[in-house]
């Protein structure tokens, strides 16, 4: 990798979601410096852990190749993985961030081929299925995971099965001396694409997520249907491995809420209607889904997917927020009691599984962010006081993939105008 | 001259929603409920309800006055304020509900014998003579409100209570002979009396 040297004119771009890799590429694509720095082991975020996207249905392995594709080829990017931003000074066109590498105690020397995972012994929770499965302490993040690199976990660095790893590896890329390193950079302009993380249910209490082994969240449900997945690509529910078949989503799981999140995540509408689908592709017509919601909010073009899954037999819809889900002890069906809004009827629905429609948190709530960045009363990035640094993707807004994406590259062209402008300025102080 | 659209604005004018917001303690916030159910589900009592809070608020809206005062569902409550915890939207139902009540009393129109608002009246009529309340009348009020013969066999049937109270003095005797009272009767009657007459003017009550 061609290392590029950070001066005034470059970009940094925080997080390598689908939102920061796209917005690294169209400045890097416009001849600009940039700097990709991503938290977690491996570029790609929540969109590779998603089974499909809606409308079309398609993988996102997709996106993501082109993006990666685009990426080996152009020098200008530089991906920095397992590093946070800590600190950011300065101004407009100027600014000097502080960044923090944490060690991944595999060098570049990596060629994925495993050995070191099969010699290790120690399992983690496996991020890539949300814990809902264990992989061993040295992995690779998941198929897609760029870089191509195994990854170490802290935990086993200083014990026998680190040694074990090193001792395992053919190509000596294993390198447990390793430590956190802090480096300080110029960069013009910051795009912070630190997107999403889903609600935490457990906070919702009458749902019960922490107690009821049969109520899951949307994401885990994306990596149930997955094949790679815990479970294969089988609807298999937690409490006893068997297969539901009659399963329920709960919209507005924490959005809408004052007593949770105050805006409307605006995927979980159209993610819980194409995962009606998930459960027409695993069961048939055998399957059924039921949606609670307040109001279905398929946004514009999207009419048409609600309206075809409307058609869907095997799915129906109560116009209802659920009050609470008990527990029918014998079986484990989780029990849904509320009032149907069209009619007000009394309902105690039993579900083989439900799945609570989370909404979309950013993920630097509670993190401490510059003072020059402006949010709104949810958290979303607005953008900056001295307009230098701009939000993208689901860090400014609750978007999908393609909305995202698009927010990226408008980020981008953002950014651009502040280095074209600090580039005017250099030119003409010399 | 008028306009089609300011006479359609007057025909469908939603005016019991707005008098429901002028006069009902809250009233303001039942245009904010979503419907989305979550109160008439969280509810304790909510099967035995005529209508749950959601639909009460549907039913303003919707302009069926007689149907929401004439209804026993307000009386129901109990104040264990889980909808106004559970609220997405953060609505006072609770107080919306209370309100309500107490406007379809106001206006003759509460259910006749409803228990939750005998006891109310009891309550009330107890508090006002003195400031305080005499728990010793407001008992018997209570053992006698259906007739003499009901109410030996109530007394006889909680004489226990009644002497166990007495005993750890939070019961006494002698209240029965006017009771105490705070320090300016006539002041806090004519308090009472003022606010009345503001609220009355405000709201067009008699």
């Amino acid at each position: 990798m061609t290392a590029s040297i950070a001066t005034n004119q470059t970009i940094l771009v925080v997080g390598g979601g689908i939102a920061g890799m796209t917005a690294a590429l169209e400045a890097a694509e416009c001849g600009k410096q940039v700097i990709l720095a991503e938290k977690t082991p491996t570029l790609g975020g929540r969109t590779s852990l998603l089974y499909r996207y809606f409308p079309k249905m398609c993988h996102p392995t997709c996106g993501l190749e082109i993006n990666l594709k685009r990426l080996r080829g152009n020098p200008n990017v530089r991906v920095m993985t397992l590093t946070e931003v800590a600190a950011v000074s300065g101004t407009r066109g100027d600014y000097t961030v502080t960044l923090k590498i944490k060690p991944r105690y595999v060098n570049e020397s990596c060629t994925a081929c495993g050995d070191c995972g099969k010699a290790v012994s120690a399992e983690i929770a496996n991020p890539a299925n949300y814990g809902l499965d264990k992989i061993k302490a040295a992995y690779l993040p998941h198929g897609m995971a760029y870089p191509q690199r195994y990854v170490i976990d802290p935990s086993i660095a200083g014990t026998p099965d680190g040694e074990a790893a090193k001792a395992a590896c053919k190509f000596g890329a294993v390198d447990l001396g390793m430590q956190e390193e802090t480096v300080e950079l110029k960069v013009g302009s910051v795009v912070w694409a630190t997107g999403w993380r889903p609600y935490d249910a457990a906070k919702i209490q009458p749902y019960g997520y922490d107690r009821i082994p049969n109520v899951i969240t949307s994401l885990e449900f994306e990596r149930l249907a997955d094949v790679r997945g815990p479970t294969g690509g089988k609807l298999l529910r937690p409490s006893d491995g068997k297969e539901a078949k009659n399963i329920a989503f709960i919209q507005c799981a924490g959005s809408r809420d004052e007593n949770h999140l105050r805006h409307c995540s605006r995927i979980c509408c159209m993610a819980s209607l194409k995962q009606t689908q998930y459960v027409r592709e695993a069961c048939g017509d055998e399957g059924k889904s039921t949606v609670y919601y307040i109001d279905i909010r398929a946004i514009d073009r999207f009419e048409d997917f609600y309206a075809n899954v409307y058609k869907d037999p095997t799915v129906s819809f109560v116009k209802s927020k659920v009050a609470r889900i008990a527990v029918n002890e014998a079986n484990g069906n989780p029990i849904l009691h509320g009032v149907n809004t069209e009619g007000y009827q009394r309902y105690a629905t039993e579900h083989d599984l439900v799945v609570l429609a989370v909404g979309m948190e950013p993920e630097v709530t509670g993190v401490k962010l510059p003072d020059d960045l402006v949010l709104d009363s949810s958290n979303f990035i607005e953008g900056s006081k001295s307009g230098g640094m701009f939000g993208a993707g689901s860090a400014a807004s609750p978007l999908d993939v393609n909305r995202a994406v698009q927010s990226a590259t408008a980020a981008s062209l953002k950014a651009i105008q502040v280095i074209h402008k600090t580039a005017s300025t250099e030119a003409s102080a010399s | 001259m008028t306009t089609a659209n300011q006479s359609a604005g007057a025909k469908y004018k939603n005016s019991f929603l707005k008098e429901v917001e002028a006069n009902v303690e809250d009233g303001q916030w039942v245009k904010m409920c979503m419907q989305c159910g979550v109160c008439a589900g969280s509810c304790p009592l909510g099967p035995a309800w005529e209508h749950s809070p959601q639909k009460i608020f549907m039913m303003i809206r919707a302009g069926k006055r007689e149907e929401v005062l004439k209804s026993d569902s307000m009386w129901m409550c109990t104040s264990c304020y889980n909808c106004i915890v559970r609220c997405p939207r953060k609505l006072p139902i609770t107080h919306i509900m209370h309100g309500l009540a107490n406007y379809a009393h106001r206006l003759g129109l509460a259910p006749q014998g409803q228990p939750t608002r005998e006891i109310a009246k009891l309550f009330w009529d107890n508090l006002v003579k003195t400031g305080r309340v005499n728990e010793l009348k407001f008992s018997l009020a209570m053992y006698f409100k259906d007739g003499f013969g009901q109410g030996v066999k109530n007394a006889m049937a909680m004489q226990s209570v009644g002497l166990g109270l007495v005993k750890a003095k939070r019961l006494n005797p002698m209240e029965i002979l006017g009771g105490h009272s705070c320090k300016d009767k006539s002041g806090i009657q004519k308090m009472i009396a003022k606010a009345r007459e503001i609220e009355d003017r405000r709201k067009g009550l008699a």
